[in-house]
């Protein structure tokens, strides 16, 4: 090996050592807890499917994971429905000039804090907050009630994270086509529906169908929304999974629990791999 | 000419509407961190700085953010130190298995922070690894670490090529090339990476909160206010946030991309 071959060799060994140490390795640990097992406050170390079997029988981890799919999925469409009409306003009708401020003023609250901004929702959602005292004033309610601690909470906070997000993906997908394209629709006769029909909303799909997966994996896997603002009737996955961590210490149900939302995860992926080309966006 | 506010009008109401969608929690949040009262809800009672008062002066609070920096300055700096060599490593060396790395340093931005933070958990628990912001250092690292490649590889683009090759053939080595030639030709790039790596740290919660026990970071210490219920010192401390938050994407905005854009 050349002296340059080997200088290649020693630029990435730091980042390989710490993702081999910090990332594989916590994987391959997780993967032997998940066939051992718990009993009372002893670790069982002995190959078995114990936990995954437990995971597939009991209705409290399958419905966990079930609210997780539907929350996660009506978070997806209703996030899509709503970014897409603000993407294409941005991209299409709004004068060039003031597209970037639109645009960066659609994200602002997107850097503020994860945590914070659920918090916030409990204000406008809660039973004394914002929602519930505009609608007693308007009389359209007789007297307050909590918006908060349901799944449709959830998915409000959810929709109004992603909707920032996909605005986003979206409006750089929508202004990479060509106006050409438009104008030649336009030309040959297509109404401005017609083009976007058959023109416009083909070729922004890539866009939309990335933004909705990253929706989709980033919504799935998040612990902090749900907890604040679906409260404990009724669990997702990453609350079921904390759950086992905090109050039970059973690491192997846990871990077989992460991996059981990796899979059902890289599933999603797989399914949705051929309209998810990533060089097209 | 087509009939212009047949589209206009209803565009216009439809992004205020967003807009209003977009703002409102934040709007609320800022208004009663103000508020003059016990509830940071309706009605607003009048104008009070003594939460701001109360989040200053609470060392618990302020620690947890000496120490969230703390974290994510060494995190971030970590993550585009590694970060920057490995797509040095991966732009300009001919390596065998190029395509395995590539796939393993992006590999963990496809895995739920949560399920990360459970690997580290369980494996720092397994060797008997103290619980403290060490770990959460290692688990940031891991976390910013694809976004750091990934930003510095996308830029490592050809028209550095000739400028290190021009080194290399007037007798640099190699450690001078990479700290005289490509390190000063990548800077935009590089300061991306530390600004949104430190941006991500410095919001991150469920990592942090996971495989930390005494010393904690600012989003594990307003996770304990929130329990609390409503409570405008957490309308406050959410405030300040949110204003260090947009220092950073305004600064990110007005020194990093401008200048990115420019080169």
């Amino acid at each position: 090996m050349n002296r340059r071959g080997l200088a290649g060799w020693f630029l990435l060994a730091p980042a390989f050592l710490w993702l081999a140490a910090f990332f594989v390795v916590p994987f391959a640990v997780m993967a032997l807890y998940s066939v051992w097992r718990r009993e009372g406050t002893q670790l069982v170390r002995e190959a078995s499917l114990a936990n995954y079997e437990a995971f597939l029988s009991k209705s409290y981890f399958l419905d966990a994971l079930f609210n997780s799919l539907e929350i996660t999925a009506v978070t997806v469409v209703l996030s899509v429905l709503f970014a897409y009409p603000l993407a294409y306003i941005l991209a299409f009708l709004v004068p060039r000039r003031w597209q970037r401020l639109g645009l960066v003023l659609a994200i602002l609250p997107f850097w503020t804090s994860y945590l914070v901004r659920s918090y916030s929702w409990l204000l406008v959602l809660s039973e004394n907050g914002v929602i519930s005292q505009t609608l007693v004033t308007l009389g359209l309610l007789s007297e307050t009630m909590s918006f908060a601690n349901s799944n449709g909470a959830t998915i409000l906070g959810f929709v109004h994270f992603f909707t920032m997000l996909l605005a986003l993906t979206i409006y750089a997908n929508l202004v990479q086509i060509s106006p050409n394209y438009r104008r030649a629709a336009e030309d040959l006769g297509a109404s401005r529906l017609q083009s976007f029909i058959h023109v416009v909303l083909p070729l922004s799909l890539p866009g939309v169908m990335i933004g909705a997966f990253i929706t989709f994996v980033l919504a799935i896997g998040d612990y902090i929304t749900p907890q604040i603002l679906g409260g404990n009737r009724e669990l997702v996955m990453p609350q079921a999974i904390l759950l086992q961590v905090q109050r039970r210490a059973d690491f192997p149900m846990a871990s077989a629990m992460s991996l059981v939302l990796m899979l059902v995860v890289s599933a999603v992926f797989l399914a949705s791999a051929r309209w998810l080309k990533m060089d097209r966006v | 000419m087509r009939p212009q506010a047949l589209t206009t009008i209803p565009a216009a109401v439809y992004v205020l509407a967003a807009y209003a969608f977009i703002y409102l929690p934040v709007i609320v949040l800022v208004i009663f961190s103000f508020q003059d009262g016990r509830l940071p809800v309706p009605p607003f009672k009048g104008v009070s700085l003594r939460w701001y008062q109360e989040v200053f002066s609470d060392s618990d609070l302020m620690e947890a953010l000496i120490n969230s920096v703390m974290v994510g300055v060494v995190s971030a700096a970590l993550a585009t130190v590694l970060g920057f060599l490995a797509a040095h490593a991966l732009a300009r060396h001919r390596m065998p298995g190029a395509v395995f790395f590539q796939w393993l340093l992006m590999a963990p931005l496809s895995v739920s922070y949560l399920i990360i933070g459970i690997g580290l958990l369980i494996t720092f628990t397994a060797t008997g690894m103290p619980k403290s912001l060490l770990s959460v250092v290692i688990g940031h690292v891991v976390i910013n670490l694809p976004l750091a490649f990934g930003i510095c590889y996308s830029q490592l683009g050809g028209h550095q090529v000739s400028a290190e090759r021009a080194a290399r053939d007037l007798g640099a080595r190699e450690w001078q090339v990479l700290a005289l030639i490509s390190v000063p030709m990548m800077w935009p790039a590089i300061a991306a990476a530390f600004f949104l790596s430190f941006t991500l740290s410095w919001d991150e919660f469920i990592v942090a909160w996971l495989v930390t026990r005494f010393d904690v970071t600012l989003p594990v210490e307003i996770w304990s206010l929130l329990r609390s219920g409503l409570d405008p010192t957490t309308n406050a401390v959410g405030t300040v946030v949110f204003a260090i938050s947009m220092a950073l994407v305004i600064v990110m905005e007005l020194f990093v991309f401008r200048r990115k854009a420019r080169a």
